[in-house]
């Protein structure tokens, strides 16, 4: 199967057009020794149906949520996405289209980043977003960037109370933009405030996650405070998901908010395509890494959109850009933008308060049948630690073979926590879900 | 047309979840949301119809042809929608153990697979999310390369086109290198003598686009990558022009010894108003030690994903990849399989076609057969006319076309860059073409038409100085100021690149 429109006529037309008798004259300028000599060694072209069934074959080797009772998180969720969803992202106008660099053709996805990046503000209390970023990882990267330039501190602070998919990225990034990485002890599931101000000393910036990554709500307001006070900037790793009951990072001093935006609108997908968000206060505006849209007028005074802040980007600034990045994830930051439209406020408040409620029942039929939570004391939001007796992986394992999946297991980043489970629970987990999975790890 | 944001109606609801009858535990007072987020409160009819308006205010390769240079805009198959969406794909948890997720491993690795033999190379990592991440990632597989070799400190200097992408000098200040910039000779290849004076044991080694962003196929090719190999440096190829040569020639065997490939641009993924893409990245044997984790290996029948590997430089993104872009991408290449030849020669096909056709209405900086694309100059009509290259890209948009890419490669004053893609009928090509030499007619006959244009969408010409300025980057509710009653500056437009 392919998708080529040209007939046979047609080429020959062609070819008499451009004044050459074959279609191999034209990589005359190709050097001889470089042109490949043979046919490419792929599997044979496959038909529309053919590939379908291929495909489908595939995808029924994998176990996903919807066959299999999952209480897996650790930073990608089974959240609802609604039909709505689906339905504006494969309008062709908007799946199909590239970046808006002609505004005239693009005032469609350029207005709807200009909603996304206000939504992304309003639940972060920041005063600029950008157009996306690749993930919750690379914005942290991104955000190392922005206050290295800002600072000229050459050291950032992540604690390890973040999910380590972030605190390995930044890792790799830190060589390149001249930074070492110091990372800060959780105890008993939170980062200590005073050790966050000291390790903060000279520190461009201080990364914290919250809720972290075992779910717990950090102190997050003197983590802020901390950081300030050492002369870093804080940057807080959020889910927009919990901004509906949990305060704004922009009202508790932080100066960059981020995280991964897959939690809001985008399916798990094995991880991806999802969108990273990035917001900051206006000071840092024009350090922002990544594609901003702006409002202006046009030459009759209407109200219209375009790229704007140009000069930061590769493509005008080049070596001395912000960052190199060109291609982000608007299509899926446009889905956290219908996803948030469908909830609106209040939807948005009742789901933090149904995970917080759903984990709190959770918590306590565990501990009721006998499971030792890992940090008892913490309030947490869709997510907690519990130690379940034995390996993590094991316990994985026995459960699995009841068609429950409980959970990440800790032992692979946490070496204390070799015998504890990371249990995530979303709306779509019902209280009758929580009994099979307490009744699986007791069995098992 | 109005903002989501002023349709909303306090009150009013779109979708609800399942409320179960537990009870919430108390948010201490200084953690807890003090103030609602002003998100917008819509019913689903009226929130659908309002991104579906949106949408007739857009333009995707659905709409219409969109000859963006560069940025290879070719048909998205329908099919591949509709295979992402199977939830075996769809509803995968990445941590998901891996005996449950054999497809998916399987998917991903026959598609590295692919990307070798398309390449010429030996290993690949699908873990880049794009191209100017993939270009990051194999500049850090240099420095590591290099600092096995106690190497590290001392080549410190990277050598780019002055064709090049502008991710690639971005990129090379991000990896804390240096940059070397080569000049374009006459006939449009590298400057091979100004490579010579670059060119020394400093050099770690050169990043470059073939065909270049000329659309012309580097005919020293040979002789510059004896010249990097020579100092002991290394080659990087911006794969974002692969759909001229896919099955024609390879980059491996062209010197490279790194290459990164645009998944959304040569195999399809739909650029979605911006991204998502993919950014895959093969290499030489000898760089494999170094690539990103993880990696997918086949050990008999079973696929798993490899973290194991002392010398990789670590990890670039989340989890394993933007799976999602390998289904659409794999399902492209199984569609042609060893007919992505074909493909290729129909992309090239078609750009000549369109270049014949041209040629003699626009300068042509560089008079040879093209690749895949090619770049005209509106210089003559600027001079004689005083019609620009964004004049020319406005009043296409009249004539229902996307425009080309603008005013890039840099090297080209007034450029405009043509890509047309081999997904597209020779009726369409012969439709902008006619378009394309209107328009230098009207040059002549009537100015104004072009400089007002376009006439026929949803604005006229924005002021992008003004946009600048302002700086007003999300809606202030009630704050929110009323541009068109402040003054305007001239210019309002900026001339800078846009495409590619």
């Amino acid at each position: 199967m392919s998708y080529l429109s040209l007939t046979e006529r047609d080429r020959e037309e062609m070819l008499a057009a451009i004044g050459v008798s074959s279609v191999e004259e034209l990589f005359r300028d190709i050097p001889a020794g470089l042109r490949f000599d043979r046919e490419l060694a792929l599997d044979p072209a496959l038909g529309e149906q053919e590939l379908s069934r291929h495909l489908e074959e595939l995808a029924a080797r994998n176990v996903d949520t919807s066959r299999e009772l999952s209480f897996l998180g650790a930073g990608i969720y089974d959240h609802y996405v609604p039909a709505i969803v689906d339905a504006v992202l494969q309008r062709g106008e908007l799946l199909t289209a590239y970046t808006p660099y002609q505004p005239e053709m693009s005032q469609g996805i350029l207005q709807a980043i200009f909603e996304y990046q206000t939504a992304v503000c309003e639940l972060t209390g920041m005063d600029v977003s950008n157009a996306s970023g690749y993930d919750g990882t690379t914005v942290a990267a991104d955000a190392c960037y922005v206050a290295k330039h800002a600072t000229g501190r050459p050291r950032v602070v992540v604690t390890e109370a973040t999910n380590p998919q972030v605190r390995q990225v930044v890792k790799t990034y830190a060589p390149g933009f001249g930074l070492e990485i110091v990372e800060v002890p959780h105890r008993d599931g939170l980062t200590n405030p005073d050790e966050l101000r000291r390790a903060a000393e000279d520190a461009a910036c201080v990364i914290f996650q919250h809720p972290n990554f075992f779910g717990c709500l950090e102190a997050a307001p003197d983590l802020a405070a901390a950081a300030t006070e050492a002369g870093a900037i804080p940057v807080a790793h959020v889910d927009l998901v919990s901004l509906g009951v949990l305060e704004a990072p922009g009202a508790y001093g932080c100066g960059m908010a981020i995280g991964e935006g897959q939690s809001a609108g985008n399916y798990q997908s094995f991880a991806g395509p999802h969108y990273g968000f990035l917001a900051a206060r206006n000071e840092f505006i024009r350090r922002m890494p990544g594609r901003i849209v702006g409002e202006t007028v046009d030459t009759a005074g209407k109200r219209g959109y375009v790229l704007t802040l140009q000069t930061r980007e590769q493509h005008i600034r080049r070596e001395k850009a912000t960052s190199n990045i060109t291609t982000n994830q608007t299509l899926l930051a446009l889905a956290g933008l219908v996803y948030l439209s469908w909830l609106g406020p209040e939807g948005l408040r009742e789901l933090g308060e149904t995970c917080m409620g759903l984990g709190v029942y959770a918590k306590q039929r565990l501990v009721d049948a006998g499971f030792e939570l890992a940090f008892p004391e913490r309030t947490t939001f869709k997510e907690f630690a519990v130690r379940v007796g034995r390996s993590g992986q094991e316990a994985v394992r026995a459960a699995r073979a009841q068609g429950v999946h409980p959970g990440y297991a800790l032992g692979r980043d946490y070496p204390g926590l070799d015998d504890t489970l990371l249990v995530a629970i979303t709306e779509r987990r019902s209280p009758a879900d929580v009994d099979r999975l307490v009744e699986a790890l007791t069995q098992a | 047309m109005k903002l989501i944001f002023e349709k909303s109606q306090p009150g009013r609801r779109g979708g609800e979840l399942p409320k179960p009858d537990v009870q919430a535990p108390v948010v201490p007072a200084e953690l807890r949301r003090s103030k609602p987020p002003r998100l917008p409160e819509l019913a689903e009819p009226e929130i659908l119809r309002h991104f579906t308006q949106l949408s007739t205010r857009n333009f995707g390769i659905d709409t219409g042809f969109y000859p963006l240079g560069s940025c290879t805009m070719k048909y998205n198959p329908r099919v591949n929608e509709r295979l992402v969406a199977l939830p075996g794909f769809r509803d995968l948890h990445p941590y998901q153990d891996e005996e449950a997720s054999q497809g998916a491993l399987e998917l991903m690795w026959r598609l590295q697979e692919s990307l070798i033999e398309v390449s010429g190379l030996h290993a690949c990592s699908l873990q880049p999310a794009a191209g100017s991440q993939g270009e990051l990632t194999g500049l850090m597989l240099m420095r590591a390369y290099f600092a096995d070799r106690g190497e590290a400190d001392r080549r410190d200097t990277i050598v780019t086109a002055d064709t090049a992408h502008g991710t690639n000098p971005a990129s090379v200040t991000m990896a804390g290198y240096k940059l070397a910039k080569v000049r374009t000779d006459a006939r449009g290849n590298v400057d091979v003598e100004h490579l010579r004076e670059l060119v020394d044991d400093r050099t770690a080694g050169l990043m470059l686009t073939n065909p270049s962003t000329l659309g012309l196929f580097d005919e020293h090719i040979e002789e510059v990558a004896a010249i990097f190999h020579g100092v002991g440096a290394l080659l990087y190829y911006d794969g974002a022009n692969l759909n001229a040569v896919c099955g024609i020639s390879r980059p491996g065997d062209m010197g490279f010894d790194i290459v990164h490939i645009n998944l959304h641009k040569t195999f399809s993924q739909p650029h979605g108003g911006g991204g998502p893409g993919g950014g895959p990245i093969v290499v030489r044997d000898t760089l494999e030690p170094y690539l990103p984790v993880p990696a997918v290996v086949k050990e008999g029948d079973v696929f798993r994903l490899d973290f194991d590997r002392p010398k990789s430089i670590g990890k670039v993104r989340g989890y394993t990849g933007p799976f999602g872009v390998f289904v659409r991408s794999y399902a492209y290449i199984r569609s042609y399989g060893p007919r992505l030849r074909e493909m290729s020669e129909t992309a090239v096909l078609n750009a000549n076609y369109l270049l014949a056709r041209l040629k003699d209405a626009y300068d042509l900086p560089f008079d040879r057969l093209c690749m895949h694309e090619f770049v005209l100059s509106a210089r003559t009509l600027k001079r004689e006319h005083g019609i620009t290259a964004t004049d020319v890209a406005k009043r296409l948009m009249d004539y229902r076309f996307h425009p080309p890419t603008v005013y890039f490669p840099l090297v080209v004053p007034e450029a405009l860059m043509i890509e047309p893609t081999e997904t597209e009928a020779k009726e369409t090509l012969d439709a902008f073409a006619d378009a394309m030499l209107a328009i230098v007619r009207e040059a002549a006959d009537d100015p104004g038409v072009l400089k007002d244009a376009p006439h026929a969408r949803p604005v006229n010409r924005l002021d992008e100085v003004r946009a600048a300025k302002r700086a007003i980057v999300k809606y202030g509710f009630e704050e929110h100021p009323d541009v068109s009653q402040e003054p305007s500056a001239e210019p309002r437009q900026l001339g800078a690149p846009t495409g590619a």
